[in-house]
């Protein structure tokens, strides 16, 4: 790789010794992103499939609306998420008030609901027939049309419904990044007299930036995939013009052009955050931790605090999931058999592999990047990764037409030079599941593990590597502990993520494979939102017992608290790193380290 | 090995790798002894299980199902080509069939008991599909605030009088596409057009929701007539609580009864161009020909019977008889696109 040839001396290999599985990693890395990256390219390889006049139609008539309801969209979340995720990672990562230590887990649980799910669920509770305008209409005596009251199926209502569902996103990046951040910045910055609100602002979130944008970006992925919120809600944007134009056009070349559209706006938000953040880095530069003493919110404060964290549980969460139980206690027809059970089994480990799998992919990439950024494995990751802000049903193609052609061409030679028929060998199965996820998901394990571990400077990997440690092992007895609570929100991150996913499973599945969310969607999408309520409420469910779990994990995950503590006394070599802190001033630790060979 | 992996590492990936093997790598195999059927099914797994229970019940053939968007299970079909598993193709409208048809996705069928059951303008010509069961979309009004003698024809519709009163729901529905492309077939494109054009400013809201909630905003007075399918309407009279009571304010008015017809679509099935369980695969829709089956159309989804020898359900048999259009109905599929250009000038939603 010439990016390694030309790097610094320090992140070549430390001896000839490791040179071989050195390049045998950055083989291993390269095949994997290139075939991660397959199912993107061949999207964009319909790019070049002539589309005829449709283009001509679209730019006529809708094109207008679906590029401007994208953007009010992605920009009205963006803000949405950031407003809500952020502020509240802090309070309850630095300050101390009434209710924290439930609220630090309880935030994160509006990732387990389904986007459709909230929206069809707020349609019921908020629309003209549901109870809320009944109840006003009893009290006032007005009828339709004599009252204001905000209409749910909008754009504005699908930025609520989305923001409401994402903002857990920013949430637990941003809270991950606080947590792993060396107390002693904190601690500098105080003594140089910054208070709360300086330190907050000037020191604790420019470090926490990547984590923050990494958060975002995922949201507005995800955002860019919907189709279930703006479907139902009537609000045109680029993905219903997607499927309308496959679906009802009959084009699937012009609608895969359009998914290409899709991509470059991706593509300009990536670039956009990286040219902002210019070649600035935040590594941590200490390991010395202590415990900070959180701020202490009292009264209006308190109270303040207290509300800020109630409110996003509330009307993410609590008031959707009681609409959920009412309906479920309604049909306990639909739940109350075996059947159901085998299918919450089904979907759990579904999304238990599914996570393993693309964290330890992620792992992968973001590892072999560090160590020699090939520019192939760099751009083919980068594709891979946009495969989450693609509409399941499109990349769930691109899965299928690389799949598909492969089996067909094995069994076409099988046939012709032995006689033998091998069928369908990957289509159709649940390997082409698992593969479909990892694509889909790559892009929330990938940002989230780099993120993590862009924090831990290069340094850490030459003491480690000049001790005699083999890169393998450095990163699964350096970097990997150090990580743990990063490496924990990735897994918890895909695994909510595969819980939730309709699209790619629905198309791609196997015979009678059903998960939950098939189920509560193939109701709810024929309107019978009650009979749905248990499958939807069953995905929040087992997106729950992850979430606690992780969430107290990730709790004591921060260095110097808890269950770290005791790693400073293992006597295993390879965690000397984390307890014998290198001698880099704190201070220097905000300095944008400019010469980091590993420009990304 | 020791030196290049850690044993965590080996560890993690040995569970990695027995949670993979664990899950069930295919639905069905290949060549097994026990016979069956391999379904891809754009009709959702609970209106169409427990027929699929009962024939298995009865010739001991059992049934594979993947269900989703009928868009997308055709794209599957193209690409697992000679080798896919699939032996039967079903879509809940006409316009999908055609389109299969037209991909070459499946196969020609002759058989005694089809077309014996199934009336030829609901099947198709070639016998490459056959219609199953059949749903109409007619003008449904308020019983209070519209007199059924104001209405005549979809395409009244577009009159001053009606304007800010009628519901809709999206033209990304597969329901309203067809809509359209029925009257492009009997009427031409530009009156299509024009009836969109009229149509759109006379809307009361901004199309959303589906079409219960179309149904649902008619009792709400949010607006006086929609166009919805029937067995919407069925289902809310046979169900419980809030939506019985929405559904008994409503009247059904069938549209163009002097002229065309109104419209009706078809739900049916074909044999897939490399059927591995060809046999298998006529039995099956023969027996979703049935007369059994059929009359389980019509009383748990409150669809119409495809053969005028089984009768509809007690509540359809309420609406009244109609004159359904009876054009062939893979014309539908044919104009689908144009129907879409149509509605996308027109500004419909």
């Amino acid at each position: 790789m010439t990016a390694s040839a030309t790097s610094p001396g320090a992140h070549a290999p430390a001896s000839r010794r490791l040179r071989l599985p050195f390049s045998a990693w950055s083989m291993a890395a390269v095949v994997t992103a290139l075939v991660l990256a397959l199912p993107v390219l061949v999207i964009f390889g319909h790019v070049f499939i002539p589309a005829g006049e449709v283009w001509e139609h679209l730019r006529q008539t809708v094109l207008a609306d679906y590029v401007t309801n994208s953007l009010v969209l992605l920009v009205g979340v963006g803000i949405g998420v950031l407003l809500i995720g952020v502020p509240v990672a802090w309070l309850v990562s630095m300050c101390e008030f009434p209710g924290r230590s439930v609220f630090q887990w309880a935030l994160m649980l509006p990732l387990a609901m389904p986007a459709y799910i909230i929206a069809y669920t707020y349609t019921g509770i908020l629309d003209f027939s549901g109870p809320v305008q009944g109840l006003i209409r009893e009290l006032t005596g007005l009828g339709y049309g004599e009252y204001w009251f905000p209409e749910i199926r909008s754009l504005g209502g699908a930025m609520v419904m989305l923001l409401l569902v994402l903002y857990p996103y920013v949430y637990l990046l941003s809270r991950a990044a606080f947590l792993e951040q060396s107390v002693c910045v904190l601690e500098v910055s105080r003594t140089l007299g910054a208070g709360p609100w300086e330190g907050f602002r000037r020191v604790a979130l420019p470090l926490a930036r990547p984590a923050i944008i990494a958060g975002l970006t995922l949201a507005l992925m995800e955002v860019l995939a919907d189709y279930g919120t703006v479907a139902y809600f009537g609000v045109s944007t680029f993905t219903t013009g997607v499927f309308r134009t496959w679906y009802g056009l009959g084009d699937p070349a012009a609608a895969a052009q359009l998914s290409a559209v899709l991509l470059s706006f991706v593509f300009v938000l990536i670039l956009l955050e990286r040219w902002s953040r210019a070649k600035a880095r935040f590594h941590h530069t200490s390991r010395r931790y202590s415990t900070l003493p959180r701020y202490r919110l009292r009264g209006w404060k308190a109270a303040g605090a207290f509300f800020a964290c109630l409110l996003p549980i509330l009307l993410g969460f609590l008031i959707p999931t009681l609409q959920l139980g009412i309906w479920a206690v309604q049909t306990t027809d639909q739940w109350m058999n075996p059947r159901f059970a085998g299918l919450v089994f089904n979907t759990f480990w579904l999304a238990i592999a599914a996570a393993i799998i693309a964290v330890g992919l992620a792992l992968v990439l973001a590892y072999a990047q560090r160590m020699e950024g090939g520019r192939v494995t760099r751009v083919a990751v980068r594709i891979a990764g946009m495969g989450y802000a693609v509409p399941g049903t499109v990349i769930a193609i691109g899965i299928m037409i690389p799949f598909a052609a492969f089996d067909n061409a094995l069994d076409a030679f099988m046939r012709d030079t032995f006689g033998v028929s091998t069928g369908l060998l990957l289509s159709g199965t649940v390997f082409a599941l698992l593969f479909a996820y990892a694509v889909r998901f790559l892009a929330v394990s990938l940002q989230t593990v780099e993120a993590g571990l862009g924090k831990i400077q290069p340094s850490m990997d030459d003491a480690a590597r000049s001790l005699g440690l083999h890169p393998l092992k450095t990163l699964w007895q350096v970097h990997m502990p150090i990580m743990r609570g990063t490496l924990l929100t990735a897994l918890l991150l895909v695994f909510v993520d595969v819980l939730k996913e309709l699209p790619a499973t629905l198309i791609l599945r196997p015979f009678d494979f059903n998960t939950l969310a098939v189920r509560a969607f193939e109701l709810a999408g024929d309107e019978r939102l009650p009979e749905s309520s248990s499958a939807a409420l069953a995905i929040v469910l087992v997106g729950l017992v992850p979430v606690i779990l992780l969430s107290m994990t990730i709790g004591r995950s921060r260095p110097g608290q808890g269950a770290g503590q005791e790693d400073a006394t293992d006597e295993d070599p390879g965690r000397r790193p984390r307890s014998r802190p290198l001698a880099v001033p704190a201070g220097t630790a905000v300095n944008p380290s400019a010469d980091d060979p590993q420009d990304r | 090995m020791r030196a290049l992996l850690p044993r965590p590492l080996i560890w993690t990936l040995a569970a990695m790798a027995a949670t993979t093997a664990s899950l069930p790598l295919t639905g069905c195999s290949p060549g097994a002894e026990t016979e069956e059927v391999n379904l891809y099914s754009a009709r959702q797994e609970n209106l169409i299980a427990p027929l699929l229970e009962q024939f298995t019940d009865e010739t001991g053939i059992e049934v594979n199902l993947v269900t989703g968007s009928a868009d997308a299970l055709l794209q599957r079909l193209r690409q697992e080509g000679r080798n896919s598993p699939a032996d039967v193709f079903i879509t809940v409208d006409a316009g999908r069939l055609h389109q299969a048809h037209a991909a070459g996705v499946l196969q020609a069928i002759e058989s005694e008991t089809l077309e014996d059951n199934i009336p030829e303008r609901y099947r198709d010509p070639d016998g490459e599909w056959f219609g199953l069961s059949m749903r109409a979309r007619p003008i449904m009004y308020h019983r209070d605030r519209v007199d059924p003698a104001e209405l005549s024809t979809y395409e009244a519709l577009t009159d001053e009088q009606w304007e800010g009163r009628i519901c809709i729901r999206s033209s990304d529905n597969v329901y309203n596409q067809s809509l359209v492309a029925s009257m492009i077939a009997s009427e031409g494109a530009d009156a299509a057009q024009a009836w969109v054009d009229g149509l759109v400013p006379n809307l009361a809201r901004r199309p959303q929701g589906g079409d219960r909630d179309q149904i649902r905003a008619l009792a709400d007075g949010v607006c006086d007539v929609a166009v919805a399918n029937t067995y919407y309407l069925g289902l809310m009279l046979e169900g419980d609580g809030r939506d019985r009571d929405v559904a008994e304010q409503i009247g059904v008015f069938w549209p163009n009864q002097d002229d065309r017809g109104t419209h009706v679509n078809v739900s049916g099935a074909g044999v897939t161009a490399h059927a591995p369980n060809r046999d298998n695969a006529i039995r099956l829709i023969e027996y979703l020909s049935s007369a059994e089956a059929q009359e389980w159309y019509a009383e748990a989804n409150q669809e119409y019977p495809i053969r005028d020898d089984v009768p509809t359900s007690e509540i359809l048999a309420d609406l009244g008889d109609f004159i359904s259009d009876d054009i062939d109905l893979y014309v539908l599929g044919k104009n689908n696109a144009e129907a879409v250009r149509i509605m996308d000038r027109g500004g419909w939603r």
